[in-house]
């Protein structure tokens, strides 16, 4: 076999980009260990970046490329579902906290929304962008899904998701020095609802209570902001 | 562990059909994960559940493995984004302007709403 026609038979198999994604990922891994997990190095963005230069490379489309990398992505609807086993064992704080959650849950989850949108919408931001950029303050597989069931595209949610994600954990910690919150269970609920994943990594390096708390937030904005996006977007998309 | 991925397969699939069949507007996995945690909830009325339990469960086991692998699954949607570039290069200004003042409002009015309401309510929290 000729090295284009292996090459052609690689292409029409899911082997060689399942096994280029996973490589990706092990690789971005690894760098963003090496650079101390800081915030601003995320993984996933760069095993983006590598994967979206291979494929620029060779020449490759996206749709043979997710053919193969499909296997991966199918998973995130169960590891969604699978986000219900640690919100469930966070219900305790819920109970002793309803009211503070509750309310900081509803206002904050419509902050995150609205101010999104209508400052992209100030600047003139076309349709496509304003629905990838509604649910960008959600973890990234249930964003994805809320984007895809508007009609807008699932990739831009993801890129606004984790920029949105690197952004909370820089800026929390001296936005709250500097108003002086000393309360880190407020804290912690903050972060997690404004920027989920890294915003609750960034929680619990420096304190576990704003950790828990930032990864119920997390959760419980999982659900409230699919909920409310659908009657919130066309009252501010016009 | 199979039983554990079962679970969490029939609910993702009740999440959908109810999400299709029922016109929601949230998404199919997003109505699974709000149904499992109504399961588990009646479920400890019949019987017990404590965290160590949950995390022992089949379940628990299933969904700690998903969750850890969880980073990796955004990246084939997330490699989309090549379709996009120009798009995204066109709106840089107007989404890293959104972007900015939307995570530094949303971080102060939770936090406010948050401090206010528990001072409201004299809520017993760990602070």
């Amino acid at each position: 076999m000729t090295p284009f026609r292996l090459w052609v038979y690689l292409q029409t198999t899911p082997l060689f980009w399942l096994t280029a994604t996973l490589a990706a990922f092990l690789v971005a891994d690894a760098l963003a260990k090496a650079a101390g997990r800081r915030p601003i190095v995320n993984h996933v963005l760069i095993a983006i970046a590598l994967l979206g230069g291979l494929l620029k490379l060779t020449g490759t489309d996206y749709q043979t490329y997710f053919n193969g990398a499909q296997f991966v992505h199918f998973l995130l609807g169960p590891a969604t579902v699978a986000l219900g086993v640690p919100i469930y064992a966070d219900f305790a704080l819920v109970r002793r906290n309803v009211w503070p959650l509750a309310a900081a849950l509803l206002i904050g989850a419509t902050v995150a929304i609205a101010s999104a949108v209508l400052v992209a919408k100030a600047f003139g931001a076309p349709r496509a962008i304003l629905i990838a950029l509604a649910p960008k303050s959600i973890t990234a597989g249930v964003a994805m899904a809320v984007t895809e069931a508007l009609g807008g595209a699932p990739p831009l949610t993801a890129v606004l998701v984790i920029a949105t994600c690197i952004l909370g954990a820089v800026i929390v910690t001296p936005l709250m020095d500097a108003l002086g919150v000393t309360d880190y269970a407020a804290r912690g609920f903050a972060v997690g609802l404004a920027s989920h994943g890294i915003g609750t990594a960034r929680a619990f390096a420096v304190d576990p209570v704003a950790g828990v708390f930032a990864g119920l937030a997390m959760g419980l904005n999982a659900i409230v902001t699919p909920a409310v996006i659908p009657a919130l977007l066309p009252w501010l998309i016009g | 562990m199979i039983r554990g991925f079962f679970i969490l397969l029939a609910f993702q699939l009740v999440g959908e059909v109810a999400a299709r069949g029922l016109a929601l507007p949230a998404p199919g996995p997003v109505i699974g994960l709000a149904l499992l945690v109504v399961a588990l909830s009646l479920y400890q009325r019949w019987r017990p559940l404590d965290e160590e339990t949950l995390a022992e469960s089949d379940l628990g086991k299933a969904a700690r493995g998903l969750l850890a692998a969880l980073p990796l699954l955004f990246v084939p949607a997330g490699v989309g984004v090549v379709q996009y570039m120009g798009l995204l290069r066109e709106q840089g200004l107007a989404l890293a302007v959104a972007l900015v003042v939307s995570t530094i409002a949303t971080l102060l009015v939770t936090v406010g709403v948050f401090l206010l309401v528990k001072r409201l309510t004299g809520a017993r929290g760990e602070a």
